[in-house]
């Protein structure tokens, strides 16, 4: 490694995906030091996933919406003096230190070791993971998540199944469901809870984002050409199998996401696809004190000023942490935040770009909030903590006869949210369970699980 | 005659010697720079893993190491995130029961 | 009862129990205070004679009558614990201290150096010796003042959440008249004060002065384990930095396992008032003690570290029973990182009280009024 371990930054930015590669890039143009981290041993982040160079693969772009955005990016980083950087560098905490931040991480996906990189200001670009809701027969082994199965396709070419059904809520339905027949699937339907009405209500948002109608467009004709149905408002209300998934239940739903009875219809399927949108990944920022905003989906996502500052000084942030609203966005604020890190005044055609994207984003989530009715679907013994193994029962006695009202509480009381994902895959339905309004960020001090000889090493630096 | 759809199509991929990694005993099949679970899958395994309450089989959910359901025992050691580990030629990977630290038990 | 964390449940418990009516209001959640990240300590081994190891043996027994009563639910475990010295030194000091705790009914056995290892075959090789405490029990903490409250609320008590007293109403006697909320008036002769670390701030509204301050400590959470670790074991050194009264940061290891799986690893003190952010000297010291005592968990991952605010008065004693200067408000705080252990006790002892009842034990010793005025609850290291 060129550098040493002491060495100030004047800029880490963590996670290389859209946000963070963008940032790195213009903060090195505009002549700030900078190192850009990332678990992951390639930079790309969870959109420009793509396949590890063994595969030899020729048309990476096949799986991508505006790769030629990443190559770009990639390249300028690679011929880049000024910016460096570190694949496999898990972050577990950010802590403030006189100079700056102290980035605290692990190396590799075996967290073998502990180093620490230090600098004047973090951007934070770590992105977000899905939103999962329950259902009977979740955990059963062929049900992945949407963005699971695309990221499985992307980087190792690899489907869950032969015959795939996709369901959920959200945009990503769409993208998953056209690489997946792409790449050979059979999907039998796309199950998504909303009525894409959300969207019609402000056209005018729409009109001015042409890019994103062409992207749904292309997926959608894709999808027709290879007779996939698309059935809105409606949901898998189950999976069923043994040992894995042999087919779902899909049912139409009310206005507020209730199941309606009597509308259940089977399909067969090896594989199911789901995901209810994704959710801001913020909790090196919130641990830190950051404030938060709860989003139209009722995601919590950092509380950001015009420039893309956190409430923390020195602490930045960009692209779906500030609310999730995808590549193109994540890319204008990621140049943003970086003028704004080194000083320099914003590009004013970036700013109204980011301001439409935003708004955008905005109306997107709005549109596919989960309905509270979701909850009927669930049967007593779902399980809604996938990690810890809590049934629906037990969550639901700890509100009803323990005097839970809020998720921290009912994680205290059932272990729902303790066990190794640390609430990622339960947080919003136990929230929704607890009967929780208005919820803040979830606590997780640790981003990721760091060994405790790791942490030991910590106290004789 | 058309060719038949496939991820590895889809990109015209062209992959390097395909070597082996071992899954509880018997060879399979991986392909550079794949992820242990991306080998498993592709060989039709989607499990490798009992949980530590019911005993029920997991594998691989997310794909990208935030749910930590596709944890295994991988040369020995426990708790192994496949998603994430690359599938070396040679690797040991084992159906991880509970909690994987069975050894540790007194 | 104000305060819904662990003494507050079990305030009620005992009170409605005792036939009174009671409501419970807090302005967090239940458990949502220190009681929500505490590790659920039932020990008499760090108690020397006194009052406070008086409290622990009361509460020791009626822990073990609730726990039948409440059932599996709590985690009970009567798993006892292990203190291991390091030195020579060491162990004879444990050794004094055991036998003065002997002298007033706390079991404790000496275990040489090479016996440590039928209870505890993990622990590090080379320790002096230490001593076994068979009495010493862990429960839940959460789930022990969840379960209490409700039994309290089967009882008739009256359970309010997310609602918070701005007022303690006296009478032109002085004496405690109710409590005024964000909500509402409740009437009541008796306002018990179960508000733990943040005490002083229920004192003052009823014009009394109580010095609790917040003595900050953070737990390391394990990944789910089989049981690695059979007893709740800890250092010798953390009896002295319990009884020390220092604001800069201690650290002693306590280790311990859970019935949900993963290992526990405490305790870190420092007086630093309600600051949540982590200290990575802290945590790291935690972890380099931890493994240092069971080298089996340095390569053990941890998921999560937990932080929480002992109710510390400076005597190290809480506050229990009825003020003399505000007739009709009772404390039952400032338990320090004891108050999971010490809650029934208090419970049953305020409950005593409340009813006029001959108390089990002299409430002398946690007189609120014991401090000087000028030892000023704000306080900052």
């Amino acid at each position: 490694m060129p550098t040493s371990p002491s060495e100030l930054f004047d800029l880490a930015v963590v996670g290389a995906g859209p946000a963070g590669l963008a940032a790195a890039v213009t903060a090195a143009d505009l002549g700030l030091r900078c190192v850009l981290l990332d678990g992951a041993d390639r930079t790309g982040g969870q959109y420009y996933r793509h396949p590890a160079p063994g595969l030899g693969a020729a048309r990476p772009d096949r799986l991508h919406h505006g790769w030629a955005a990443y190559t770009g990016l990639a390249a300028r980083l690679t011929a880049h003096r000024r910016a460096e950087f570190r694949g496999g560098h898990q972050v577990w905490a950010l802590e403030r230190t006189e100079d700056g931040f102290a980035v605290h991480v692990t190396l590799g996906p075996e967290a073998a070791e502990r180093t620490t990189v230090r600098a004047r200001t973090v951007l934070l670009a770590t992105g977000a993971y899905e939103r999962q809701l329950p259902f009977p027969g979740w955990t059963l082994p062929g049900v992945v998540t949407a963005g699971g199965a695309q990221a499985m396709l992307k980087a190792g070419l690899v489907l869950p199944g032969r015959r795939i059904v996709v369901a959920g809520s959200g945009p990503l339905l769409l993208a998953a469901a056209s690489s997946l027949v792409g790449a050979g699937a059979d999907v039998p339907a796309v199950v998504e809870a909303s009525g894409y009405l959300g969207y019609a209500r402000r056209p005018g948002v729409l009109a001015a984002v042409p890019a994103k109608l062409v992207e749904g467009a292309g997926h959608g004709s894709a999808l027709l050409r290879h007779g996939v149905r698309l059935r809105p408002r409606s949901a898998v209300v189950e999976a069923h199998g043994d040992e894995r998934v042999t087919g779902v239940t899909v049912a139409r739903l009310g206005a507020d996401w209730r199941p309606l009875p009597g509308t259940e219809r089977r399909i067969d399927c090896d594989a199911l696809a789901v995901g209810h949108g994704l959710l801001p990944q913020i909790e090196l920022a919130t641990e830190l004190g950051a404030q938060t905003r709860t989003g139209p989906d009722g995601a919590v996502a950092l509380r950001v000023d015009a420039r893309l500052r956190t409430t923390v000084p020195g602490l930045w942030s960009a692209g779906e942490t500030n609310g999730v609203g995808g590549a193109d966005l994540a890319l204008a604020e990621g140049e943003l935040a970086a003028h704004a890190i080194a000083g320099e005044p914003p590009e004013r055609a970036l700013l109204r770009r980011r301001a439409r994207l935003r708004a955008f984003a905005e109306l997107m989530a709005a549109a596919h909030r989960p309905g509270p009715g979701w909850t009927g679907w669930l049967r007593p013994d779902t399980d809604v903590c996938r990690c810890e193994e809590v049934p629906v029962a037990r969550i639901r006695e700890a509100v009803e006869e323990l005097g839970a009202g809020d998720p921290r509480t009912v994680k205290l009381l059932t272990r729902a949210g303790m066990g190794w994902c640390q609430g990622r895959m339960c947080g919003p339905a136990v929230a929704c369970l607890s009967g929780a309004t208005g919820a803040g960020p979830d606590r997780r001090p640790l981003a990721c699980p760091v060994p405790l000889s790791q942490l030991a090493a910590g106290a004789s630096e | 005659m058309t060719r038949r759809r496939t991820p590895a199509a889809l990109v015209e991929a062209d992959p390097g010697p395909a070597h082996r990694i071992e899954f509880d005993g018997r060879p399979v099949r991986a392909l550079p720079g794949q992820s242990i679970a991306a080998a498993l899958w592709a060989d039709g395994v989607l499990a490798w893993r009992t949980t530590r309450v019911g005993g029920r089989p997991r594998g691989a959910f997310c794909g990208i190491g935030a749910c930590f359901d596709c944890l295994a025992t991988v040369n020995g050691r426990a708790n192994q995130r496949l998603c994430l580990l690359p599938a070396e030629p040679g690797t040991v990977v084992t159906t991880q029961e509970g909690h994987g630290r069975a050894d540790l038990a007194v | 009862m104000v305060g819904a964390g662990v003494v507050g449940a079990a305030c009620a418990y005992y009170a409605a129990r005792a036939g009174l009516a009671v409501a419970v209001v807090d302005r967090g959640p239940v458990a949502g205070g220190t009681t929500g990240a505490g590790e659920g300590n039932l020990l008499v081994s760090d108690k020397e004679p006194g009052p406070e190891l008086d409290l622990a043996l009361l509460s020791l027994r009626l822990w073990r009558e609730l726990a039948e009563q409440l059932g599996p639910a709590v985690e009970y475990e009567p798993k006892g614990g292990v203190v291991v010295a390091s030195t020579a030194a060491g162990q004879q000091a444990l050794r004094d201290f055991a036998a003065g705790q002997a002298a007033v009914g706390v079991s404790a056995e000496e275990v040489p150096a090479e016996r440590l290892h039928e209870l505890e075959p993990h622990l590090a090789p080379g320790l002096a010796g230490g001593y076994h405490y068979p009495q010493d029990a862990q429960v839940q903490p959460a789930l022990a003042a969840a379960h209490l409250l409700r039994e309290a609320r089967r009882m008739g008590a009256e359970l309010s959440t997310g609602e918070t007293v701005t007022a303690v109403e006296r009478g032109p006697d002085g004496a405690v008249r109710g409590v005024r909320t964000d909500r509402r008036r409740l009437a009541a002769p008796a306002v018990v004060n179960a508000t733990g670390a943040w005490g002083a701030e229920l004192a003052a509204l009823a014009g009394a002065h109580l010095p609790v301050l917040p003595r900050r400590g953070f737990v390391l959470v394990t990944e789910p384990l089989p049981r690695v670790v059979r007893h709740k074991v800890y250092s010798a050194d953390y009896v002295a930095d319990v009884a020390s009264g220092s604001a800069g940061l201690q650290t002693s290891s306590v280790i311990e396992g859970t019935p949900g799986g993963p290992v526990l690893i405490g305790a870190s003190r420092e007086r630093v008032g309600f600051d949540r952010t982590i200290s990575h000297e802290a945590i790291g010291r935690l972890a380099a003690e931890a493994a240092a005592l069971f080298p089996v968990l340095a390569q053990v991952a941890v998921m999560r570290t937990y932080r929480g605010f002992r109710p510390y008065l400076p005597d190290h004693l809480p506050a229990i029973g009825e003020d003399p200067r505000v007739p009709g408000l009772y404390h039952a705080c400032g338990h320090e990182g004891a108050g999971i252990g010490l809650a029934p006790a208090t419970g049953l002892l305020i409950s005593e009280q409340l009813t006029g009842k001959r108390s089990e034990l002299d409430l002398a010793p946690f007189r609120a009024d014991r401090f000087p005025a000028s030892t000023d609850p704000l306080e900052k290291p």
